[in-house]
């Protein structure tokens, strides 16, 4: 495989510096009590991945990690925690369910030394060398080489892909509209049937938390006053 | 020459299993979607280093589409979150059993 050619210093160095920041980020996505402490470190994380991607040589996709990834889905998280004011620290200190902390941290660490473990005995990667085209073709760059594999291999799944994202759009729309106000004329028929299920969810909200079951209330108030008027 | 890919997987390996412990430990619904991020960017770390391995565009290719999916995913687990919080006031996973039976 690679293992003629040696590495040299600055690669190495590289590296190490990325592993460290990519492991501090994770480590700091999971322990963050504030979610936006925990979106930053995300950040981070997202930064070293892209130098690995450059490091090896797909520099595109290291283009698109940070444009993509960093440049929007974290804004997209940002907004979200603060479009909703979750912006705050959490307990984590408690443990919901006793025992799941330990028990999860055993599973992973049995999870990673498996994959090790396996990987180490199966030499690591076997298969064909350059199936669906080289990474390395003489004078030509890995934005060349990516575009004419998606355009033309991959061109089916590519224009799936196109279908999928315009799912998502018209999905994040109908999911995020409010409900259209039910007009008196139009909700005669169902006005009841609605009125008791709204009702019965909200009462069972308020028994277990407070701020949720006055939302509640404040909510069947003004469907009833719309309701008599 | 870049180092030996096995670095690389290990580093990969490692970052999955703390995203993967994030979601079993945190209750944050937002949290839990960003320990998702985290294995998706371990997986993608891993098929680059693959891709570099055996000299093979293909695993670069399936990065592209992994990017992809992974933001129309947040796109629509994020307007989950907030047609969620419209009703709970909470973004607190364990607060989401109404459909327990």
């Amino acid at each position: 495989m690679l293992a003629a050619t040696h590495p040299t210093f600055p690669d190495v160095i590289v590296f190490v510096l990325s592993a460290v920041v990519i492991l501090a980020g994770a480590v700091g996505v999971v322990a963050s009590a504030n979610p936006v402490h925990a979106a930053l470190s995300l950040v981070a994380t997202l930064f070293g991945v892209a130098v690995l991607f450059v490091e090896q040589d797909a520099n595109f996709l290291a283009a698109v990690q940070v444009i993509v990834y960093a440049g929007a889905i974290v804004v997209l998280f940002l907004f979200v925690i603060m479009f909703l004011g979750v912006d705050r620290r959490e307990n984590i200190e408690v443990e919901p369910l006793r025992g799941q902390r330990p028990l999860a941290f055993a599973l992973m660490a049995a999870v990673l030394g498996l994959v090790i473990a396996l990987a180490a005995s199966a030499h690591w990667v076997t298969g064909a060398h350059a199936v669906s085209g080289s990474t390395s073709t003489g004078h030509h760059t890995n934005v060349y080489l990516l575009g004419k594999s998606v355009f033309t291999t991959y061109l089916w799944a590519f224009e799936i892909t196109a279908g999928l994202l315009v799912i998502a759009v018209v999905g994040a729309v109908v999911l995020a509209r409010r409900p259209p106000p039910v007009r008196e004329d139009e909700a005669e028929g169902r006005r009841a049937p609605v009125g008791e299920a709204r009702d019965g969810g909200e009462r069972g909200d308020g028994g277990e938390r407070g701020d949720g079951g006055e939302r509640g209330e404040v909510a069947d108030v003004s469907t009833h006053e719309e309701v008599v008027g | 020459m870049s180092l030996n890919g096995y670095w690389y997987l290990i580093l990969a390996a490692v970052l999955f299993c703390i995203g993967a412990l994030g979601v079993l430990v945190r209750r944050n619904v937002l949290v839990m979607f960003m320990c998702i991020e985290l294995m998706l960017n371990a997986a993608n770390l891993t098929f680059v280093t693959f891709s570099r391995m055996l000299g093979d565009i293909g695993g670069q290719v399936l990065v592209f589409f992994v990017l992809v999916v992974a933001a129309a995913e947040v796109v629509v687990g994020l307007g989950i979150v907030v047609a969620i919080f419209r009703r709970r006031a909470s973004t607190t996973a364990d607060d989401l059993h109404i459909l327990k039976g």
